[in-house]
């Protein structure tokens, strides 16, 4: 890290001690123009992307995939069986990558564990400091991650006090990545400073656990509001941006992810820390998924084309991953019948 | 690393012929005299086809063709029945669009992707556009009954070789002339194509003629006594020469011209998207752009953020194969083109200005040109004076709007502008001040069958596009 970033970075975690000074500093970044945004989102989902490519991609997006499940329907003979999958997407073939993470409600974690464990593998992040990767994990610790949504989702409605002990008893229960979820009623009436106060203490609560922040960018409507959300979450020490809950109507969409990689990017350029993205909620093609990819490439480059640093919370689009990865290798393309609902 | 795999859009769904005849009367005809010339691809140099030069002869042939169907045929034709053709030939254009986009970019040299969401899109959007003023012409603002020219000689470019056609051919058939069109020497192929589908169309024999040729071709189309109207799009040199031409004579004369456009960046402006903006202003259709934004103005204050921007941005451009879908730079049109960018480029390098591209592998054959920008311009460099016509942007910096506006109108042209900024008053401000044709705001290089396009000054006169366009193709 340079010296200049050095200061940088010290100037700007300054920031989130005074409401002024956040605000001036978020309303002074330069603006985002909807049509020329959303251009730019549907130049790059014009790329072709074949063969060897195609197949790259796809192995990389399913080991991005956040397989999620948050329904008041869960149950742990539901989320074991997910945690299965995880593990080993497609019984039928070996080479087939795991995925990323399992993400849970916090009452589920356990019997996910319970599952990722028994494989040899278990729970548990790596030590190592905020914006540490988190790739190969060391021996007898978990190949793949388990998440857990906390602080009162979806709505964040809920006092100070209760988000925490849901942070907390989360990541006791196991989880290694807390996705939580911002006050988007403070931060739509201008209280920064609670909105990003409220990141600390959950960052903090959230121990080693990565901490993903979502900012509901659906509720948050301007690209304006995106982006400063996106360095809010940042400057207060989030380890991901998340889009959304995949509880209000409108979810990850390619122009929100694209000013949240370019806020990621610059923030780097910035302090140095290297935050990771994660779109969520109606990307359920391999297309859609593989468009998601290809403006990673070109907006913020390799760096973030890994699990580390990109994935996609979603639940069917691992299917869709599995049917086109099999029509590859295969030639034939097999019914939804041939791959497990779980 | 996330290497994109080729992806070649198929050559085979483009069946060409050998040779092609002149397009003269509804039939493709031999010229008179038997000259020819080849037309080759850009990309590889390989011969595409084998094209018919018409002599003076062709001329009057197509020229009296033309009179004729204006006489008995088009003229008096109904304007509900003359768009009915229009849009016969607007849903041949879309069915064909595959077809036509790879020949297009064959011979253009310019990328898939530009030719099959750009230019296809546009041409037929033009022919329904005009479809729906024909029988409307009363309404278009130009008296009660407002009647054709006539005969209408059109000289087209090769930069968007199909799309100018369209411009062309489009409002002059709307408003019940007669064409003879001479496409350009490097791109003369999807015209025709065009007089194939023309015929698929059962247009009228002798409504549009294509006459392919070079300059010579031209001169003796414009100067043909026979002919009422002149359009011509292309180089300001030429333009002159056509207007001392036809001065005196009863012939109407509309120009679109050269340009050296200033696309101007505030320091509020939305730095992301002006970046896209200036990529697209100048990098589009490998600069061979009459409109393109070949000037950056950036204010000073921000300057070295939105070159930082703009050099990482310009990486990430994939130079190469223009059938590839992933490729967004394709070929010079001709080895001459290739040629003049070389030499102001390197007029640039001589006279002190900093030249960067970003490090690209160019193919072995063909006409390449890596996208440039040179920085530390100022108002007295050539590449900040004349008109370039490639993938070579200059940048120059201002402090105030007033210097921004001083500086943009500082040249000769006058055909297109943008403006980045926050700030909508400003926009207004600006657009008031700046002489020419087109202003963009927070966008470029945008184009719609509905919108006036042309220029002040050196860049021209008349309009092409919209209701105004109708206008140089009525006797008003």
């Amino acid at each position: 890290m340079t010296a200049t970033t050095t200061s940088a970075r010290s100037e700007l975690s300054e920031l989130g001690r005074s409401e002024t000074a956040l605000r001036t500093f978020l309303h002074g970044l330069p603006g985002v123009d909807q049509v020329g945004a959303e251009q730019r989102a549907a130049q790059l989902g014009t790329r072709s992307i074949k063969t060897t490519a195609k197949a790259q991609a796809i192995d990389l997006a399913i080991r991005m995939v956040d397989l999620t499940t948050l329904e008041g329907a869960d149950t742990p003979g539901k989320v074991r069986a997910l945690a299965a999958k995880a593990l080993r997407p497609d019984p039928a073939d070996p080479s087939c990558p795991h995925v990323g993470a399992v993400c849970v409600y916090p009452a589920m974690v356990p019997y996910v564990a319970e599952v990722l464990r028994g494989s040899g593998a278990g729970s548990g992040r790596p030590p190592g400091g905020p914006g540490q990767p988190h790739g190969a994990a060391p021996a007898g610790l978990g190949i793949v991650h388990l998440a857990s949504v906390a602080t009162a989702f979806p709505s964040g409605q809920a006092p100070l006090e209760i988000k925490l002990a849901d942070t907390r008893a989360a990541v006791a229960a196991g989880a290694d990545e807390i996705d939580m979820v911002i006050n988007r009623g403070a931060f739509l009436a201008g209280r920064y400073k609670e909105v990003y106060d409220e990141i600390v203490a959950t960052k903090e609560a959230s121990g080693d656990a990565h901490l993903k922040v979502i900012l509901e960018t659906g509720e948050l409507a301007t690209y304006d509001n995106v982006r400063r959300a996106s360095w809010l979450a940042m400057l207060a020490g989030g380890d991901f941006i998340k889009t959304s809950t995949g509880k209000v109507p409108i979810a990850a969409t390619m122009p929100v992810s694209l000013v949240m990689l370019e806020a990621v990017r610059d923030f780097r350029e910035a302090t140095g820390r290297q935050v990771g993205v994660k779109p969520a909620g109606g990307i359920k093609t391999t297309k859609d998924a593989i468009k998601y990819l290809v403006m990673v490439n070109e907006t913020v480059g390799p760096d973030w084309l890994d699990p580390d640093w990109f994935r996609f919370g979603a639940s069917s689009l691992l299917n869709d991953l599995l049917m086109q990865r099999t029509k590859l290798t295969t030639g034939t393309y097999s019914g939804p019948d041939y791959f497990t609902l779980d | 690393m996330f290497e994109y795999a080729p992806a070649p859009e198929s050559r085979s769904v483009v069946d060409l012929k050998p040779s092609y005849g002149l397009f003269i009367d509804g039939k493709f005809v031999d010229p008179t005299d038997g000259g020819s010339f080849k037309s080759i691809n850009p990309a590889s140099e390989e011969v595409l086809a084998e094209v018919a030069e018409a002599g003076a002869q062709d001329v009057e042939r197509a020229v009296r063709a033309a009179r004729k169907a204006y006489d008995k045929v088009w003229g008096p034709m109904p304007g509900r029945d003359r768009a009915k053709y229009l849009y016969r030939i607007a849903r041949l254009i879309q069915e064909r669009s595959r077809e036509l986009a790879v020949l297009e970019s064959l011979d253009n040299g310019k990328p898939i992707r530009e030719s099959r969401d750009v230019d296809l899109p546009l041409v037929a959007a033009h022919f329904f556009y005009y479809a729906g003023w024909a029988d409307k012409l009363p309404h278009a603002g130009f008296g009660a009954n407002p009647r054709p020219i006539g005969v209408a000689a059109q000289v087209i470019p090769w930069n968007f070789p199909l799309l100018m056609l369209a411009w062309k051919i489009a409002p002059a058939l709307a408003a019940g002339n007669t064409v003879v069109l001479k496409p350009a020497e490097t791109t003369p192929l999807t015209a025709l194509l065009f007089a194939e589908i023309c015929q698929q169309a059962e247009l009228p024999a002798g409504v549009v003629n294509i006459l392919t040729g070079a300059g010579d071709t031209g001169r003796a189309l414009v100067e043909h006594p026979g002919v009422d109207k002149v359009a011509f799009t292309g180089s300001t040199d030429v333009g002159r020469a056509i207007a001392r031409s036809v001065a005196g004579t009863s012939k109407k004369l509309t120009l679109e011209l050269g340009g050296k456009a200033a696309n101007i960046v505030f320091d509020d402006a939305p730095i992301d998207q002006a970046v896209e903006g200036i990529v697209n202003g100048i990098f589009f259709n490998q600069g061979h752009v009459c409109c393109a934004g070949s000037r950056l103005l950036v204010q000073e204050n921000v300057a070295d953020r939105v070159l930082e921007s703009l050099k990482r941005r310009m990486a990430q451009l994939r130079v190469g194969d223009p059938l590839d879908k992933n490729t967004d730079v394709g070929a010079i049109n001709s080895a001459a083109q290739l040629e003049r960018i070389r030499e102001l480029s390197d007029a640039g390098s001589a006279e002190g200005a900093e030249r960067w591209s970003p490090p690209c592998d160019l193919p072995d054959r063909g006409f390449w040109f890596a996208p440039t920008i040179f920085t530390g311009v100022t108002q007295a460099h050539r590449i900040a004076r004349e008109e370039i016509f490639g993938p070579v942007l200059s940048v120059l910096t201002f402090r105030t709007p007033a210097e921004a506006v001083e500086k943009a109108n500082n040249t000769p042209y006058g055909l297109s502008a943008g403006i980045w900024t926050d700030k909508g008053s400003r926009i207004l401000w600006m657009a008031d001040r700046l002489r020419a044709g087109v202003v963009w705001a927070n966008t470029f290089n945008k184009f719609d069958p509905t919108s006036p396009f042309g220029g002040y000054k050196e860049s021209g006169y008349g309009r092409e596009g919209g209701r105004h366009g109708l206008e140089g193709y009525l006797n008003v």
